[in-house]
């Protein structure tokens, strides 16, 4: 809206006498003064309001007219649908941080992880020989979700995504952040019933998290985040399994390489960060 | 209310064409699918003919900045697209409708452009206004608040032009934007495109050649990447006076110009 102080500048207003003989009809008012009457108003409320009164004064065929707008608009408002006053639904907020797509994945999170715990528990009743699964499990648990915060086959409206100013790795971020502050908080709660803790896990978990994005601008998220999942249950989780031992990428020794990965692959996701303001080049 | 407009509106443009593209390579998967493109459109409506395959999809993603040249030079706006360009101020001023339009079925109308809105980057206070105005244009003022999985196919149609045009935008790419409409609803349509012609860079890729004769105020025909024919509708129909199929004069036309470029381009092997 245009700042309605701006016609006092000058300080001079249209004259009473000017603003009724506009008011009925214009007839006789010189085409300069008109335009400089007009220009006026347009930017003057105290003068509008003036010109209200003089036509409700002196002109009752225009206050006639005005009616029957007024009547007409009435009814063609009334007739089209009403715009609601404001939102009485959560999703319009949600998807602000979530992916649209984004709740069958943290259900499907969730699950995987009270089934672990769940093994976990059995697991220390009876004989307690393997480590746990909740804490090598941990390390990859956000990745299912952080999938969905960037992938054509999970998001129907990827493309128009894409394409908006907003799309980048502030986007993806944003959404990664609203998987981490799910996931991370059960793992968490999991972690404390089956004795793993999160200073074990969590530096190794935002690790994974931001190095499956870096790769993600690469080779494409979803196969990222597959392909090291596959690797951290190869290469760790299994002989660890087999070995009935806790891994030693997981001790609290290994933490400064944790934290020297994260660093790394962070500087690599920001260096590459306009791979996520296009289509992935797959077709 | 009145709307008043901003300086940047009423501001003198310093380009000669909303859209230009020269030399223009664009890569689809393997294939080379916009090859040696030129390119050079103002305000109006402009339509994008031609057979599957010719890169039109290609060529609108480009245009829509979500696929990088990889080749030839590209300006929106006067700005070249390339590595430096700020790409979220060219986005804000770009409507798109991508040809495969995929939606939230849980959203309704309503909340599905208001999110689109929000990817642009539309200011807080003008969203709810500029939704409840684009929706409509597109008269789907009565089925806003519906779920988009309880609309027709063409009901989806319509909500994808109204996601597109919701930000007011000065160049707008409609990737295939009648198919699922009924007559009645391409008719108005038409007129809805008219009236954005006067201020907005409109390309519409279609293979339907009457909506283009119909509403269009340029056509453009592109085979095998390449731009091969570029006049008035009218001009369009003039080229197939000659016999041949199709059952409009601008159906002859359009097979007319294509044939003969190919076989130009066998005689040129």
């Amino acid at each position: 809206m245009r700042d309605d102080r701006a016609g006092d500048r000058s300080g001079v207003h249209v004259p009473a006498e000017l603003l009724d003989r506009y008011a009925v009809g214009a007839a006789g008012i010189a085409a300069d003064a008109l335009w400089a009457v007009e220009a006026h108003l347009e930017s003057c409320a105290p003068c509008r309001d003036r010109l209200g009164e003089a036509v409700h004064r002196r002109s009752p065929a225009t206050v006639v007219v005005l009616e029957r707008v007024r009547v007409g608009l009435d009814a063609a408002v009334a007739r089209s649908g009403r715009m609601p006053a404001r939102r009485r639904r959560l999703p319009g907020q949600a998807v602000r941080w979530a992916a649209p797509a984004l709740l069958p994945r943290l259900a499907m999170t969730i699950l995987v992880v009270l089934v672990a715990l769940g093994l976990d528990l059995a697991d220390q009743m009876t004989e307690g020989r393997l480590p746990s699964l909740v804490l090598l499990l941990a390390p990859v648990a956000p990745l299912l979700g952080v999938t969905a915060a960037w992938s054509r086959g999970l998001d129907p409206a990827h493309e128009l995504v894409t394409a908006s100013p907003r799309a980048g790795l502030a986007l993806v971020l944003r959404r990664t952040l609203a998987v981490l502050a799910v996931v991370i908080p059960v793992l968490a709660a999991a972690g404390l019933l089956a004795g793993a803790s999160p200073a074990r896990w969590l530096l190794p978990c935002l690790a994974f998290t931001i190095g499956a994005l870096a790769l993600g601008e690469v080779i494409g998220l979803h196969r990222a985040a597959r392909g090291l999942a596959l690797l951290w249950a190869a290469v760790v989780v299994a002989p660890s399994l087999v070995a009935a031992e806790p891994p030693v990428l997981l001790e609290p020794a290994s933490l400064p390489g944790w934290a020297a990965l994260t660093i790394a692959v962070a500087i690599a996701l920001v260096v590459r960060r306009d791979a996520y303001t296009v289509l992935a080049s797959g077709r | 209310m009145a709307r008043t407009a901003g300086a940047a509106e009423t501001a003198p443009t310093t380009y000669a064409w909303t859209i230009q593209a020269e030399r223009l390579r664009v890569r689809a998967g393997r294939r080379m699918a916009v090859d040696g493109l030129h390119l050079a459109m103002g305000s109006g409506v402009h339509g994008l003919l031609g057979p599957n395959g010719a890169g039109k999809t290609t060529l609108v993603r480009a245009l829509a900045t979500v696929l990088r040249p990889v080749g030839g030079t590209l300006a929106l706006l006067g700005q070249p697209v390339n590595g430096r360009v700020d790409l979220r101020k060219l986005r804000q001023v770009i409507g798109y409708l991508p040809q495969e339009f995929g939606f939230y079925p849980r959203f309704t109308v309503r909340e599905f452009v208001e999110y689109i809105a929000w990817l642009k980057e539309m200011p807080a206070p003008e969203v709810p206004g500029a939704v409840q105005r684009a929706v409509e244009r597109m008269g789907l003022a009565d089925r806003a608040d519906d779920r988009m999985k309880t609309l027709s196919g063409g009901m989806l149609r319509r909500a994808g032009i109204a996601q597109a045009i919701v930000n007011d935008p000065q160049i707008l790419l409609l990737d295939e934007p009648t198919a699922g409409l009924d007559p009645e609803q391409r008719l108005q349509f038409r007129a809805l495109l008219r009236e954005l012609a006067a201020d907005t860079c409109v390309l519409v890729s279609t293979h339907l050649v009457e909506d283009v004769v119909a509403a269009c105020t340029d056509v453009m025909l592109m085979d095998a990447g390449r731009l091969v024919f570029r006049g008035a509708p009218a001009d369009l129909e003039a080229a197939g006076s000659g016999p041949g199929d199709g059952d409009s004069p601008a159906e002859r036309g359009y097979a007319a110009i294509l044939r003969r470029h190919r076989e130009q381009a066998e005689d040129a092997r």
